[in-house]
Order: structure tokens, then sequence, then C-alpha cells
């Protein structure tokens, strides 16, 4: 159907949107890049003159480059994990019947629908406080000593927070996609006398593949950059310091901007080595 | 006319030759970042006498918890944004931002403002070459508030200058069931822990850099400092107490679940506010405790009002200012709210005036505290720098904070003090020489 | 033939669909029960769960202190306006990508993908210096134009994969009888897409509204929305459960009411092509 008008008028309609993000690419990623390059203090009047690569050298050397990197692929790995593994169950759930079946799709849904500065707050506090908190009270109930969540189990805890943030969203692409699937095909195997986990894993499983892809693509997208949960529970304090993290130590508390620029320039090239890892899984799917 | 249109008119007419008698009145928007604790709240709630003041004057609030407005306003700040015209900053902002030019002089407020009536200490600190750059809002020091009852039944007596020895003793006997026998600040950041470890760390003799600004946590002092605070805040602290600032531990002692509390003296009337505190009327309150070194571990801090240069209303946001940290002010706090709820620490006149005095039993102990503290010569080594529980020097900031989160670590059981002295070396070291020393 | 379930079966399901249902949603839950208690309530061990004094003083002690209405005015005006205009460019191009396609176009949608990985507090000094140049710090319209982009990768393809399941020849059957490009898109696609845009519409009101980087430093006085009111309430002195809670509240309960209304159309539409 594509006639040479019709080219052409696509690529005028395309236009507004590649220009827009090619400019939101380039812009700040251009004197993201210059910075880099710069000894640039603002609390020493700005810019100092330009050092090579001695930013970007600084930057990896120092002790808190590796472990945040680590740090950084754990909590997107696991949150990952316990998202598409819990989203899976809970979306088979929620597609049998059931009385109430609406409202515990609400239910189950809400967290999505939360500001990230919110939920970090409500579970920093109202749970998490080793004496306030309601996992505190609930363990003295037990007679047990209160788990220190945010600084002894700092890193399960984000990964908790975070999870429960993102369930819903996987819970409901998960949800669309079982909805989806053929029931004649798995009353036939039903049929055959194949027992619920052949069924899982040779026809459910399957069939979800590409939308467990989905899930984990854009998730990741969004993993890669979170900040506010550390940002109001740990501060990067007890081994919770992503790269994200520490970026903003040094652009924003330490206001060394040349040095935090070649950060982002390393966040950047991170980012897109776990995209075009990504993409090379999703790549295929997507087209199919 | 009916009696309540008169009376309108009447006062508008009053008003109105209220400021007719200004020369020039200002006027215009005056944006106001603060932070969002109870003296600042308290003020928003009496911008209607100030209204009242200055009609033209339109006043803005942008109420911030303590790390977002740090970060909003030095962002703000370094760009010349112009996104403010009133920025609420401490002693520590104030010497640096000044000497680059980022705030306006404050010289030129009117008189009966009475410049000469700020306590020495914290004028001192918010000066740069003589001049004035932030005017201030409240000031405090640290020093020991403890609770009486428990003192007395654990059979001791708290002297007015305690020895970190004596606290580690009373701690070890008011320990007992959910009451901690200290609270101290543990959380991360240079103005959480940092700001009682280096205050504390001047006690024991302790310095952040020596005259060549090389790190000194390799020092015999810092090891001290660092295993006597985490023995004493492992054996008789509060659980999760690396996870504790200034905000958690007042809830602790609010609860009646700290033995003895070391931290801003601001924190006083907190905790005798029987409304808030369910201990208010037995809290004892003690200078911050020292090893007989000539030093003592408290520390030197002025919530303060500046004007950045990048402010399109100046007049208008030093008028601001000069009806705020007026002694007026004082007085409109204690009309409405008592006067143990007036914001303490800047001037002497308070400190002279009957009514806070018989109001504010902690009055006498937060003055001499903040008398006691000497921000030019904070350790009894010699020092390049000034500040007592901060380093003037723009890198403070970033490096305390990291610094900060390698003790917390370590409160949290998850390093030992001599790796957690190694790494805030390591990584001092490192940032000082990035940034040029 | 339909499936027949025993109703042993479903009153399983249901008991257990709903234990987790409830699980999930506790922390909202608890944080709506917390803001009706005073401050002492809040902290009490044990807790209390229902039977307290039920108080609207959090609510009104918030309201005092905050101009909500001028947060919240500014949270609908920035998150609709973000996509509103995300949608006018999203459209054209995920309709030219899907039924024009060339062989550039996958690369060009993993490109703008990619365009979501810059990381925000990497780029904050270039944008708040372009910014100030622009005079934009502390608008609205700064606010919604760097949401938009920040947001249009994700809809531009949430929106191509709902157009190519849109079959090509009932676009080609409605150009042969004359119309043109315009009324192809306004009068055959749009129609038939509405589910995929409305659902596509409301993920990005979603990701707008919590927003919380950069709507917390680009913004003063007058365009901080709900992100903003909440750092005022995250923790001061004293106890505050009970009106952090208020104030949270009072954040989320727009969009999550808007979320349930429209749940439904969120299910049937968020499936990324995930879907054939």
């Amino acid at each position: 159907m594509s006639t040479k008008a019709s080219r052409n008028a696509a690529r005028l309609m395309l236009a507004p949107a590649v220009i827009l993000l090619l400019g939101w690419m380039l812009v700040p990623l251009t004197m993201t890049v210059l910075f880099s390059f710069q000894r640039y203090l603002p609390m020493r009047g700005g810019f100092q003159g330009w050092v090579g690569f001695e930013n970007y050298a600084s930057f990896v050397t120092s002790s808190a480059f590796w472990p945040s990197v680590v740090t950084t692929l754990v909590i997107v790995g696991s949150v990952l994990v316990i998202t598409v593994v819990l989203g899976v169950v809970l979306a088979i759930l929620l597609d049998q019947p059931m009385w109430g079946q609406g409202i515990v799709r609400i239910l189950v849904i809400a967290p999505f629908f939360v500001m990230p500065t919110v939920s970090a707050l409500v579970w920093k506090n109202m749970f998490m406080d080793p004496v306030n908190g309601l996992f505190s009270h609930l363990s003295r109930f037990f007679g047990a000593e209160p788990v220190l969540w945010l600084s002894e189990a700092s890193m399960p805890s984000i990964i908790l927070i975070v999870s429960w943030q993102w369930l819903p969203f996987a819970t409901l692409i998960l949800l669309t996609a079982i909805q989806s699937l053929d029931s004649e095909q798995q009353e036939a195997a039903e049929m055959d006398g194949a027992g619920p986990f052949s069924r899982f894993f040779f026809i459910t499983l399957p069939h979800l593949s590409r939308a467990i892809t989905i899930v984990i693509l854009i998730q990741t997208i969004f993993l890669l950059a979170i900040f506010a949960e550390i940002f109001v529970t740990t501060q990067g304090a007890f081994g919770t310091r992503t790269l994200t993290y520490l970026i903003y130590q040094r652009v924003l508390e330490s206001q060394n901007v040349g040095l935090g620029s070649a950060g982002g320039v390393y966040a950047i090239i991170l980012a897109n080595i776990v995209a075009l890892f990504l993409m090379r899984i999703v790549g295929k799917n997507l087209d199919r | 006319m009916s009696i309540k249109t008169s009376l309108g008119l009447a006062s508008a007419l009053a008003i109105a030759a209220a400021s007719a008698s200004f020369a020039q009145s200002p006027s215009g928007t005056v944006t106001i970042a603060t932070v969002n604790n109870g003296d600042m709240i308290r003020m928003q709630g009496l911008t209607a006498d100030f209204n009242a003041k200055y009609p033209d004057i339109t006043l803005e609030w942008v109420t911030l918890e303590e790390n977002v407005l740090r970060q909003r306003v030095t962002q703000d700040v370094a760009t010349n944004g112009g996104q403010f015209d009133v920025m609420t900053i401490g002693t520590y902002e104030v010497p640096i931002w000044g000497a680059n030019g980022w705030l306006v002089s404050l010289d030129d407020l009117p008189a009966e403002w009475n410049a000469d009536d700020l306590l020495p200490a914290i004028r001192d600190g918010l000066t740069v070459d003589g001049s004035l750059y932030a005017a201030p809002f409240y000031g405090e020091s640290s020093m020991v508030m403890y609770r009486t009852d428990l003192m007395e039944a654990a059979g001791l007596d708290m002297p007015d200058a305690p020895t970190w020895d004596f606290i580690r003793e009373a701690a070890a006997a008011m320990t007992e069931g959910d009451v901690y026998g200290i609270c101290l600040r543990g959380k991360a950041g240079w103005g959480e822990n940092m700001a009682f470890l280096t205050a504390m760390s001047n006690s024991f003799g302790a310095r952040w850099f020596d005259m060549d600004w090389n790190a000194q946590f390799d020092s015999p002092e810092w090891a001290e400092t660092l295993t006597f605070y985490n023995d004493l805040m492992t054996n008789y602290g509060p659980p999760g107490a690396a996870t504790n600032g200034f905000n958690e531990n007042l809830t602790l002692f609010q609860q009646g679940r700290c033995g003895m509390w070391i931290d801003a003296t601001v924190a006083a009337s907190f905790v005798t506010n029987p409304n808030d505190s369910t201990v208010a009327d037995s809290v004892g309150f003690a200078l911050a405790p020292d090893n007989g070194l000539g030093r003592r571990g408290n520390w030197l801090w002025a919530w303060s009002l500046a004007v950045p240069a990048g402010s399109q209303s100046t007049e208008a946001a030093k008028a601001f200012i000069a009806w705020a940290t007026s002694s007026d002010y004082t007085a409109l706090v204690a009309e409405n709210e008592g006067w143990a709820n007036v914001p303490p620490g800047t001037r002497t006149s308070l400190y002279e005036n009957a009514d806070y005095l018989a109001a504010a039993p902690f009055a006498e102990m937060t003055l001499q505290s903040i008398n006691s503290a000497d921000p030019t010569s904070p350790s009894i080594q010699d020092v390049p720098y000034t500040g007592v529980q901060f380093v003037a020097i723009p890198e403070f900031a970033g490096i305390a904070t990291e610094v900060g989160q390698e003790f917390a670590n370590m409160l949290a059981g998850q390093q030992t003090v001599e790796q957690a002295l190694a790494n805030a070396q390591a990584l001092t070291t490192d940032a000082m020489e990035a940034a040029g020393y | 033939m339909a499936r027949t379930v025993t109703t042993t079966r479903k009153s399983v399901n249901t008991a257990l669909a709903w234990a987790i249902g409830l699980l999930i949603f506790f922390p909202i839950l608890w944080t709506v029960l917390t803001s009706f208690k005073t401050e002492a309530q809040a902290v009490s061990d044990p807790p209390v769960w229902l039977f307290f004094d039920w108080t609207l003083d959090n609510y009104r002690t918030v309201l005092d202190r905050s101009d909500y209405a001028r947060f919240l005015w500014n949270s609908i005006f920035i998150a609709g306006g973000s996509t509103v205009l995300g949608l006018l460019i999203a459209v054209p191009a995920a309709w030219s990508m899907a039924f024009v396609p060339s062989h550039r176009t996958k690369d060009i949608l993993l490109w703008m993908l990619s365009t979501k990985m810059l990381p925000a507090v990497g780029v904050i000094y270039p944008i708040y210096l372009i910014f100030i140049k622009m005079g934009l710090l502390d608008t609205r319209t700064g606010l919604v134009v760097i949401l938009m982009l920040i947001n249009l990768p994700i809809i531009i393809w949430m929106l191509y994969t709902y157009f190519k399941e849109i079959p090509g020849e009932i676009l080609e059957a409605a150009r042969m009888d004359g119309a043109g490009l315009r009324n192809e898109i306004t009068y055959v696609l749009l129609p038939m897409a509405l589910p995929g845009i409305a659902s596509t519409a409301l993920l990005n009101l979603i990701l707008a509204w919590n927003e919380a980087f950069w709507t917390l430093n680009l913004t003063a006085a007058n365009a901080a929305p709900l992100t903003a009111f909440i750092a005022s309430y995250s923790s001061p002195e004293g106890l505050f459960y009970a009106k952090l809670s208020a104030a949270s509240t009072m954040a989320i309960a727009p969009i999550l009411i808007l979320g349930w209304f429209s749940q439904k159309q969120l299910v049937r539409g968020l499936t990324f092509g995930a879907v054939k």
C-alpha cells in the first residue's frame, strides 16, 4: 500500500517525533559530554579548564564504581524475576473463575498508581521503621526481635518496595495475554490427560513468552533509572548505591559536574549494553 | 453606614497610613524556600502580620524536606537560576556562597533590626569579610538531654558538664526493657551523623584535615572517637540506630524510649512540650560531653535566611527577612504560642528576657552551649579550616555524606571500625585530590 | 463447550485471590486508615486497626498548611497537558510506522526507546541551564514539554503495536473510496484504535502524575505539582505518620480513582502488542 505519496506523507508525520526526540537526546547529551571533559565545579566558579579523560578515569577508579554497577544490576535483575514470576502466578489466578474478580483486579493493580516517593515514604516509615513500623509491631507480637529492614536488609527492602510498585504492571500485561489464550486448546490438552503442570509449561508459558519479554523490556528501562526509592529510604547507604545514585552524589551532592557527567556517559553506555542485550531477545519477538 | 463597613474603612485607612509611613514601601512577590521544621511552619502561619505591614508584598512558600531543600537551593544558586528570593541556609553554606558573590549583603537592614543584638558566635558564622550575608532565624548548639526520672532511678546524678565516660556509665545504667540508654544520630549525611560525629571527634582531639589538607581518618584520635561511639550505640542504643536522624530520635525521646539524647538545643522546646512529649516534665539538660581535652562535643549551627544574588525582588526579600528575624517576630510568636516556642539562639536580648527565662528551663544551657562553640578553632590541633561540625569548603557536603555512609554501615554491623575508617580515609583523599588540593 | 467449574474450586480461587489482593493492597489501605488517626494512635503498639476515634484533623492541618488546590491543579495540568501533546505527536508517528513501514522502521523504534535510557540525574545541569535561558523554570509549560519528551517513546511504541493490529486493508478500502489521508486517520483509524489510544493516554497520565525527579527539580512555587507537595511532609520534626498519611492519600487519590474507574480499559489495552 505504500505509494510514493503515502511514503512522503508518512515521513512528514514521523518527522516531529523524530526531530523532538533527536533534540531531546542530542542537546543534553552533547552538553553532558562537553562537561565530562571539563573541570567543572560550580562551587568554585564553574569552568576550570579542559582535562581530557581525567573525569572518566577517576569515575571508574573510584572504589564506589563497580559496587554501584553490581547494585544496579542486582536490583534490576531481582525485581524483574520477582515481578515476572509472581506476575505469571497472579495472572493465572486472576484468570480463574471467581466471585468479585473485578474488585480483586482493582486491589492488585492499585500500587501502580502510587507515586514512587509516596510508596517509599510509606514503606520506610509505616512498615519498615524498626521501632514504630508495623513490621516491628508484628515481630514483637510474635516475640521476635524486629528486623532492621533498611540497615541490615537494605537490598531486600529496596527490592521489595520496587517490586510492589511494578508487580501490578507485569500482572496487567500478562493477564491480558493469558485472556487471549485459546481455551479450546487448553481443554483439548486436558482431555488428552495432560496435568496442570505440563499444560502450564507446554501451552501457557510459550503463549506468554512474548508478553514476558515486553514486561522485561519496559520494566528494565524504568528500573535502571530508579531514584526516588533510594533517595527517600537509604540515601545510598548500606550498599544500595546504584549507578544513578552515584551520579546524583557526584553532580548534586559534591557539585562536581564534570565528574558526574562522565558518570552519566557511563550510565548511558551501561543502559545501551543492557538494551542491546534485550533488543536481541525482544527484537525477534517484535516482528513475529 | 453600618458599623461593620465603617470599621473596615477605618482599618483600611490605618493600613494605608501605616504603609505610607514607609519611605518607599517595597512591593512584589517573594518566593521563600524553606525547610519543613516546626519553627518555619509556625512562621507561615503568622504571615498575616507581615501582610498587614507590607500589603504590596506577596509571599510564596516553597516548603521542602531538608535534603530536597538543600539540593534545590544549591542547584539554583550555583546556576543563578533566580527561582527563589529568600533561601533558608545554614552556617555551612553562608561563608562559601558569600565568598562566591552569590548572596546579597544584609548590612543595610534597618537600624531597628539591631544587628548588634545578635549572639556574637552566630553573627560571626554568617559574616564574610565583614559583611553579614544571612540573618539567623534560629541558632543552635548541641547538648545532652536526659530523663531526670530515669537518672534518679539509676542512682546517678548528671553533672552540668559531663564527661564521655560518665555518659557511657549512665547509658549502661539506664538501658532497661524498651528504654535505650542513649540515642544518637546514625543516619548517613553530612548534616546528620557527620554533624554529630565531627563535633564529637573534636572532644577526642581529632581533626578532619592537617594543615596540608591531608585527611586524618587514619589518626588514633578518630579511631578512638569511632570505637567509643560504636560501642556506646551497639550496647545501649536503639535498634536500627543507623537510620536514625534528628527526627527519628526526637520521636523516640518524646515517646520515652531514650534515657539520654545528645542533639540540637532546639529540640529542648519539643521534648518539654506536653502536647507532643510523654516525658515533658522529666527532662534535664547538660553541656555536651568532653574528655578533658579542652573541647566539648557541641556544634554551632544557625538556620538563616539569605537573599540570592539572582533575586529580582531584593528589597521586598530584605523586608521579609528583617521581619522574620526581628525581636518583634519573637514577641509575636510568644504572644500566639507562648514564650517556650519562640525561635531560640539568635539574640542576646532573648536571653535577658525574664518571661523567656521563666518559660524555657533550657535557655541557660542553650546559651552556654552556643557561646562555648568556637568555629574558628574547632580542634585542639591546628586546622586549615573553620567550622565545628563541618569543614567550610565546598567539597565537604559531598565527602562527608559518603563518609557518613561508611560510618552508618559500621553502625549497622556491616563493617568494622577499622574498615570504616580506612574507606573514609581513601574516599576523602580521592575527593580532595579531584578537587585540586 | 464451556468450561464447567465446581463450586469448591471457585471458592478456593476466590479465597486465594482475595487474600493476595488484600495483601498487595494493604499498604495503601493502611495509609488511608492511618490518615484518620491521631499521631499517637498512628504509632501505637499494638497497632489499632479500625476501632479508633476517627478524626479529620490531619486533613485539616494539611489543607491549612499547603495550598492543596494549586498543587492538584498543577498536577492535572502537567499530566494532562503532556498526555495531549504527546498523543498529538505520537499518533501520526505511530501511524506512519505501522502502515508505511520502511526497512528502518524497527531501528527508529528501538532508537526512540533508547532515548529513555538517558539518566535524568546525569543531565540535570544541562536541562537546568537550558531552562534558565528559555525562562522555563517553574513554568507548567516547561514541565509539560519535558514529561512529554520522557514518555513519548513509550506511547509511540504502544500506539504502534495497536495500529499494527488494525488490518491495513480497511484503511486501503477507505482510500479507494477517495478519503484523504486526514480523513482516513480521523474517521477510520482513530475510531478503530480508540481503545488503544485511551489506554495509552491513561498510562501516560499515570507516568506523568507520578514523575518525581523533574517535577521536583524544575519547579518552585508556581508550577509545583503534588510530588513537591509530598516533599514538604516527608520527615518533619516529631510524630508525623498521620499527617504524612493524609498528605499521601491526597496526593494519590485522584489518580487512583481515575485508574479504578478505567481499569477495564487499562486491562484491555495494556498489551504492547503482546497479544496476537
